[in-house]
């Protein structure tokens, strides 16, 4: 299978307009989440000063909006420090490693295109038929996972290449975190999968034209695990173990200075604007939404598209500045014993339902089947995690669980 | 539900009144007794009040204060005793601002305006000598140095806070104005003493 095949733009013969669109569309990829980055560092500080009172930044520009451009300079002139004992090599490299994926994701995001009546998410530009996504390969959103999964090493290693001790546990609370909750991720994803039938982003989102979002369809169930996965995929607060400044200077970024920082400063909140596509894109019907006027119809996708990225970019700042942040322990408890087990038991009632409705079982008795077999499962695993409290204690009474 | 209380708590704050000022360009209200730097006051006949007894270096728990005191000459007496302070230095790179060396003083000469903005760019400007000290002869304000953000009203009330307490150890004399006037605003009234009004 052709990997570019999907886009209709590349089907045919390609001359010199089609190199030219596709370099447009990687251009103004780049540049949208460049621009959309430095907004969204405003934002941030701006609303978390607004829910605590303060007025934060408001010097440079209009409302401060110039204030990450400001940083960004000033970072640029800045020092740039290589620790002794640093793997110079790997130190290099790291950034690269977490920027790299964080960009490569969002070229996979449909952001605009008209996808009513089976069009597909097709516009038209310069005579040429094209979708509004950098890419559209048939694997889709597996090619997420695989970035997201990339952009582990680029922690992991700036931590160990640093050659200094609040990196490398930062480094290793960040890949131990970033491993566990991708598996609850990938199965939250699994269940739109089952729901859509494809993989590609643009087949997701064509599959929710119709007001069906898979928020809904799915069950709400994997669209809140794959809200509280995506956060702490992130490091996000209250996931934020990572970096957490009280015990870990700045986690794995510690001895990064200068540019340096300024590329996984970068990355950082570039993973917050592609994953909150992602999940409209998976969740919420991606620029799906209505055409209010339709003189300008090609102007609501993307209007629908940022609002609803909006939306997910507010609830992350929101989180950030409401919950305090989980004990290592916890974390892990509730990415492996309740996040996993339940976005499983859903991905397996959603395919026992798919499955049910091709064989014509009475929806009933699958989803008493189901509860049956869940509420089994439920009483397993915690009596499993009952019997390893009391064996890892020795005693006869019961330890901290 | 109590997991959402919270975010209930930080959504209102988005309408709430900011705390914050903008600092260099807006200022708060300072309070009455703040302490700032220091000024040298003088009798209104142009006397100086200091008397070089070095009871403010000695208290000074920075060890900022530089005094030497020396006999006043007889032909032009600079304070109304037999010694004056012949050589006062405040180094401000030292000072705490803990107003211990105006509750030593027993001629209430040093005292603390309300300024605190003042940035000096070597440490020769930040070690202010008698003469930067002291206030003017025939006005009674305090010098303006070039480095020195003055504001209307940091002058006033210098001492404000020396009424409540006895200025001769005894609390019958509380409040009894037994100063002369200071910084050029005249004697002002006295403050309550330290009784409440029933003891009284």
């Amino acid at each position: 299978m052709n990997l570019l095949a999907l886009d209709p733009l590349l089907s045919g013969d390609i001359d010199l307009t089609i190199v030219l669109i596709v370099l447009l569309k990687a251009g103004i990829a780049f540049t949208f989440l460049l621009i959309s980055v430095m907004l969204m560092v405003w934002f941030e500080r701006k609303l978390i000063s607004d829910m605590q009172n303060r007025i934060g930044p408001d010097v440079a520009g209009p409302w401060g909006i110039l204030q990450t451009l400001a940083d960004g300079i000033k970072l640029f002139f800045k020092e740039d420090l290589i620790p002794d004992r640093a793997d110079r090599f790997v130190f290099k490299l790291a950034p690269y490693l977490s920027l790299v994926p964080a960009f490569l994701v969002f070229a996979v995001v449909p952001i605009g295109g008209d996808f009513r009546n089976d069009a597909g998410g097709v516009v038209t530009w310069f005579g040429h038929q094209t979708l509004l996504q950098v890419a559209d390969p048939p694997v889709g959103i597996l090619f997420f996972l695989a970035m997201s999964s990339i952009a582990v090493y680029g922690v992991m290693l700036a931590g160990w290449a640093s050659g200094s001790k609040y990196p490398l546990l930062g480094a290793v609370r960040a890949s131990a975190q970033m491993i566990s909750y991708e598996a609850a991720l990938g199965l939250a994803m699994a269940t739109v999968f089952l729901m859509s039938g494809t993989l590609s982003t643009n087949g997701i989102v064509a599959d929710q034209a119709t007001w069906n979002w898979n928020a809904v369809t799915t069950g709400v169930v994997p669209f809140i695990i794959f809200l509280l996965a995506g956060t702490a995929e992130l490091n996000r607060p209250p996931f934020d173990l990572v970096e957490a400044e009280q015990e870990l200077v700045g986690g794995f970024h510690t001895e990064y200075s200068s540019l340096r920082f300024a590329l996984f400063f970068l990355a950082e909140f570039m993973n917050v604007i592609t994953m909150s596509a992602i999940a409209v894109t998976l969740f919420l019907g991606g620029p799906n939404g209505p055409i209010l006027i339709e003189s300008v119809a090609w102007l609501w996708p993307p209007l629908w598209f940022f609002a609803k990225v909006a939306v997910f970019l507010f609830t992350f700042v929101w989180l950030r500045a409401t919950l305090p942040r989980f004990r290592y322990d916890q974390l892990m408890d509730l990415g492996w014993k309740m996040l996993i087990p339940a976005a499983l038991g859903w991905f397996l009632l959603i395919a026992a339902l798919n499955v049910g409705g091709d064989r014509g079982w009475p929806t009933w008795a699958v989803v008493g089947t189901g509860m049956v077999v869940g509420v089994l499962g439920y009483l397993a695993l915690t009596g499993a995690i009952r019997k390893a409290t009391l064996d890892r204690s020795g005693q006869d009474f019961e330890g901290v669980n | 539900m109590g997991y959402f209380q919270g975010f209930a708590v930080t959504f209102k704050k988005l309408w709430e009144k900011r705390v914050t000022v903008p600092y260099p360009e807006q200022k708060r209200d300072k309070p009455a007794r703040l302490h700032g730097r220091h000024v040298l006051s003088r009798y209104e006949d142009g006397m100086e009040k200091c008397i070089g007894c070095e009871l403010c270096a000695g208290v000074c728990p920075a060890n900022c204060i530089y005094v030497r005191g020396a006999d006043n000459p007889p032909d032009h007496p600079v304070s109304p005793g037999e010694r004056y302070g012949f050589v006062y230095e405040i180094n401000y790179l030292r000072c705490i601002h803990c107003d211990l060396c105006v509750e030593a003083c027993p001629t209430q000469a040093i005292t603390e305006t309300k300024l605190f903005e003042f940035s000096f760019t070597n440490r020769t400007d930040a070690v202010y000598t008698k003469d930067e000290l002291l206030v003017d002869a025939d006005t009674g304000q305090p010098q303006h140095l070039p480095w020195e953000d003055w504001r209307p009203g940091e002058d006033e009330d210098t001492s404000g806070w020396m009424r409540a307490t006895s200025p001769s150890g005894s609390a019958e004399h509380t409040g009894l104005v037994a100063w002369a006037g200071e910084l050029g605003y005249g004697i002002r009234a006295p403050e309550d003493g330290q009784r409440s009004e029933k003891e009284n």
